[in-house]
């Protein structure tokens, strides 16, 4: 029993840890959360955490949160769950609690400004990061559809502003065609004729 | 009763902002601003600009922000529970259903075809916030003088440790704050 609490104090903590970071929109947590529970924690592998980031994209409401959600599901049950929506929702309803009374002398002030401009650029960079990281795997890989996939929808989304829900649409189904292909091929070679 | 226009209002918002933050941002206004006049526009734009700043999704700043000055703190809580009420319940739904079927190869297959779509949305994410970081609100331009000096070494800097060293990444945004903050400001 005291080994459950660890663990949902652990979820907690890291969780409301990695939402106070979150800036510049609900992105950036993907590589933190990587980090926290993919290498640090080893509570899951990272192809289930991009499964549960898939989701989480598919799903409405924020990212970030739909994530945490998924990961405390995953790892802890529906308490779980619960703990990491707590830990995700607290760190912006405590700071904008805070900061609707004064925001317009905070967003005035050119202290936070420059802070804020310098985390622009490392933010940047932890995306960057986690991106080499993952976009190598996938070449790594050397499955071509993927490969195509991911280009193809880096192109449509960036560069011509696809719908998030046309490309997860386009790609699932991408997905499944290609796996029932790949088991019609073995059902036809493992036919007794 | 407002707290309950708020919950509702932000349902609605938390209902339909599939796809990450900036896609809630018409919704918030349609909402706050339009329909219920809860924010003036100038006020709105404000508010974007403090999502912006403070951490947290944008929707949950909002939903925060718009209840605490509506109606204090239980207008925060009636708001934000209301923006994340509908992600709670379809995300259970489908998590139920992955975690239930995730072994079904259609399942694998369809996920196999999402994954490297997802580190392209990443990616795209990613390089929207690189182009705002080294060239600003006027977006990308092939003159060598848009380019922001300071936060291009911040960066260059900050992904040479990350891919060299592997930190802590949260350590990374906090060093490229300090940094980037004392040079802004001397300069």
């Amino acid at each position: 029993m005291k080994n459950k609490k660890h663990i949902y104090r652990k979820l907690f903590t890291s969780t409301f840890y990695l939402s106070a970071f979150t800036f510049g929109g609900g992105y950036v947590i993907i590589p933190l959360m990587k980090k926290k529970f993919v290498d640090d924690l080893q509570w899951i592998g990272e192809e289930e955490m991009l499964n549960l980031t898939a989701i989480a994209q598919s799903s409405p409401g924020p990212v970030a949160v739909n994530a945490a959600m998924l990961m405390g599901y995953r790892v802890a049950g529906v308490l779980g769950a619960l703990v990491t929506i707590l830990g995700t929702v607290l760190p912006p309803f405590i700071t904008l609690s805070v900061i609707s009374v004064f925001y317009t002398a905070l967003r005035d002030n050119t202290v936070v400004n420059a802070v804020l401009k310098g985390m622009q650029a490392g933010i940047a960079a932890v995306i960057a990061d986690v991106v080499m990281s993952l976009g190598s795997n996938v070449f790594e890989q050397k499955e071509i559809v993927s490969v195509i996939i991911m280009v193809s929808a880096f192109i449509a989304t960036f560069f011509l502003g696809v719908n998030v829900m046309y490309i997860i649409l386009v790609c699932g189904g991408i997905g499944a065609v290609k796996i029932l292909i790949q088991m019609k091929k073995v059902q036809k070679g493992g036919d007794p004729q | 009763m407002i707290l309950l226009k708020l919950f509702w209002s932000f349902f609605q918002i938390g209902m339909f902002s599939i796809g990450g933050g900036m896609a809630a941002m018409p919704l918030i206004q349609n909402q706050v601003v339009n329909l219920n006049h809860w924010l003036t526009l100038i006020e709105f734009t404000d508010l974007i600009t403090i999502a912006e700043m403070t951490p947290g999704p944008i929707a949950i700043n909002a939903a925060t922000f718009v209840g605490i000055r509506i109606s204090g703190i239980p207008g925060a809580i009636a708001a934000t529970i209301g923006c994340i009420f509908p992600p709670c319940i379809i995300v259970s739904l489908v998590a139920c259903i992955y975690f239930r079927f995730k072994e079904l190869t259609v399942v694998q297959g369809v996920l196999s075809g999402l994954r490297p779509a997802i580190v392209a949305l990443i990616a795209s994410a990613g390089l929207s916030v690189f182009m705002l970081a080294i060239w600003g609100e006027d977006g990308f331009s092939t003159n060598p003088q848009t380019i922001n000096l300071v936060s291009a070494s911040i960066f260059a800097l900050a992904i040479f440790i990350l891919r060299k060293w592997k930190p802590n990444p949260i350590y990374v945004m906090l060093g490229s704050g300090i940094i980037g903050g004392v040079i802004y400001l001397m300069i």
